[in-house]
C-alpha cells in the first residue's frame, strides 16, 4: 500500500518508469523474439492443421491479453474510484486503447486462422461473439472518456462503466463450457494439465510473456505521455491567465 | 415506500400525458417490425421463422432510444437535484425510476408484441413464450439502461453514446430472450433460456441501482 501511495506522486512515478520502462521493453523484445523464433522454426507443425497452427502463437496471447487488459482496467478503476488514486485513473484510461488493440488483433488473427480451418472468416460461435462484445465494451469505455470534458468526473464515470462491464469477462472465460461450440475448449489451463504438446507450449508461454511485457511498456509510455499532456495543459492555461492579467493592466 | 410509489406515479403521469413519449415507443416498435418485413420480403415462411428475433430486437431498440429521458428531463427542470439531495438511499430512488421506465416504455411494447406477431406470421404457439420472455427480460433492459442514462446525464445529448454503451451489455438479455422464443415450444430449452434470462435480469436489479446512484452522485458534484 505504501508503494501505491508513493506512486500517486507523479515525480515518484517518473522515477520508477525511468528504469521500469526500458526493463519491460527489453523483456518484451527478448521473450517476444525468442517466442517468434520457436513459433516459426523451433516448433513442430500440427499433424492436422499443418503450418497454419503457428497462427496460434500470435492469436492465443492476444486473446489472453484482451481479457487481462480488461481485468486490469477494472481493478485500476476500483482503486481509482474508492481511493481516488489519480494514477490508477490514468492507468485505467490508458489501458483501454491497448486492450482494444489486443482484442482487435485476437479477432483478426482468429479470422485468418478460421478461414483455412473452418472455411469461414467469421462464425457466430459463443467465444468469438463474446470477444467481439468485449471489443465494443472497450469502445464504449473510450467513447465515454472522450465525451466528458471534465477529467476528474470522466474518471469516476468511466470507472463505474468499467466495473459494470467487468461481469462480461468471466462470461467469456466460461462461455466455451456453457455453450457447445465450434471453437476448441480451453486446452492450457485445465484440471488435468495442459492438453497440448510441450514443444508447442514453450513458444506459447514465451509469446505470452512477450505480450505482457509489451503491455507494461506501452502502458508506462502512454501514462507518461498523458501525465505530460495534462501538465502542459495546466501550464498553458496558467500562461493564458497571466497574459490576460498583463493585458488588463 | 410512499416516496417509492410517488416517484413511479409521477413518472407514469409524465410519460402518458401530453408530451410524454410512452406512445411514441410503441409506434417506433411497430415501425421496426414493418421495416424488417419490408427488407426481408413478403415470404411468409421466412418471416415466421425470424418473427420472434425481429420483435425482440425491435423491443430492445425501442427501449434503447427512450433511455436518454430517464434522468435528463429531471435534470433539466431541476428535480434531479431535489431527488439526490433528499434521498436517504439514492439507489432505491434509482430502482423506482427504472421500474417507472419499464412500466411506461416496455409494458406497452409487450402488449403490442402479439399483435405485431400476427403481422409477421409468428407461429401461434410461440406467442406465449415470446410474451413471457419479454416480460422477464425487458426489466433487465430498463435496469441496465438506467445506468447508461445516469452516466451520461451531464452531457448535452447522449442518444448515440447511450446506445454504444448499452448495446454490448444487452447481449446476454437478447441471446436468452430471443433464445427462449426461438426454441421448440414446450421444450426444456424454453425453460432453460427463461431461467437464464431471469437470472440476468435479477443480476441487473442488484447492479443497476447501485451503479446508477454512484453515477448520479459523480455527475452532480
Amino acid at each position: 500500500m505504501v508503494f501505491f501511495n508513493d506512486l500517486a506522486n507523479p515525480v515518484h512515478f517518473d522515477r520508477y518508469t525511468r528504469w521500469l520502462f526500458p526493463a519491460a521493453l527489453g523483456l518484451a523484445v527478448l521473450t517476444g523474439g525468442a517466442g517468434l523464433y520457436f513459433a516459426l522454426f523451433g516448433s513442430p507443425a500440427d499433424y492436422q492443421q499443418g503450418d497454419s497452427v503457428r497462427i496460434m502463437y500470435v492469436h492465443v496471447p492476444a486473446a489472453w491479453m484482451a481479457m487481462a487488459c480488461y481485468s486490469s482496467m477494472a481493478i485500476a478503476s476500483v482503486v481509482g474510484f474508492i481511493w481516488k488514486h489519480p494514477l490508477a485513473d490514468v492507468a485505467a484510461k490508458q489501458t483501454a486503447p491497448i486492450g482494444a488493440g489486443f482484442t482487435a488483433l485476437a479477432l483478426i488473427t482468429g479470422a485468418l486462422w478460421g478461414k483455412p480451418m473452418w472455411g469461414a472468416w467469421w462464425v457466430w460461435d459463443a467465444r468469438l461473439t463474446s470477444v467481439l462484445i468485449l471489443f465494443f465494451l472497450y469502445l464504449g469505455y473510450i467513447a465515454l472518456w472522450r465525451a466528458i470534458p471534465d477529467k476528474a468526473r470522466a474518471a469516476r464515470l468511466a470507472a463505474i462503466l468499467a466495473i459494470v462491464g467487468f461481469v462480461n469477462v468471466p462470461i467469456i472465460k466460461f462461455s466455451v463450457d456453457w455453450w457447445n461450440s465450434l471453437h476448441q475448449p480451453a486446452s492450457i489451463i485445465r484440471a488435468d494439465g495442459p492438453s497440448i504438446d510441450a514443444a508447442m507450449l514453450t513458444p506459447l508461454f514465451l509469446m505470452i510473456a512477450g505480450y505482457m511485457s509489451a503491455y507494461v511498456a506501452m502502458l508506462l509510455a502512454s501514462m507518461k505521455n498523458e501525465l505530460a499532456a495534462r501538465r502542459l495543459a495546466r501550464l498553458l492555461s496558467a500562461g493564458e491567465e497571466q497574459m490576460a492579467g498583463l493585458v488588463e493592466r | 415506500m410512499n416516496r417509492f410509489a410517488a416517484i413511479i406515479k409521477r413518472d407514469l403521469a409524465l410519460a402518458f400525458r401530453a408530451g410524454g413519449g410512452a406512445v411514441q415507443g410503441v409506434i417506433f416498435f411497430a415501425l421496426t417490425a414493418v421495416l424488417f418485413a419490408l427488407a426481408v420480403g413478403p415470404s411468409l415462411s421466412l418471416l415466421s421463422k425470424i418473427a420472434a428475433p425481429i420483435l425482440w430486437t425491435g423491443a430492445l431498440l425501442a427501449t434503447q432510444i427512450s433511455l436518454d429521458q430517464i434522468w435528463r428531463a429531471d435534470r433539466e427542470d431541476g428535480s434531479l437535484d431535489v431527488l439526490v439531495e433528499t434521498s436517504d438511499m439514492l439507489a432505491v430512488t434509482a430502482l423506482a425510476k427504472a421500474i417507472a421506465h419499464w412500466l411506461a416504455t416496455a409494458l406497452p411494447l409487450i402488449i403490442a408484441a402479439p399483435l405485431l406477431g400476427v403481422l409477421l406470421n409468428l407461429p401461434e404457439n410461440v406467442i406465449a413464450p415470446l410474451v413471457l420472455s419479454l416480460l422477464i427480460g425487458t426489466p433487465g433492459l430498463s435496469l441496465i439502461g438506467c445506468i447508461a442514462a445516469a452516466l451520461t446525464v451531464s452531457l448535452p445529448r447522449a442518444h448515440l453514446l447511450i446506445s454504444i454503451i448499452v448495446s454490448p451489455l444487452y447481449a446476454p438479455l437478447l441471446i436468452f430472450g430471443a433464445g427462449a422464443a426461438m426454441a421448440e415450444p414446450g421444450s426444456a430449452q424454453v425453460a432453460a433460456n427463461l431461467m437464464l434470462l431471469g437470472a440476468t435480469t435479477l443480476f441487473a436489479a442488484i447492479i443497476s441501482p447501485l451503479a446508477s446512484a454512484a453515477a448520479l452522485r459523480s455527475n452532480l458534484d
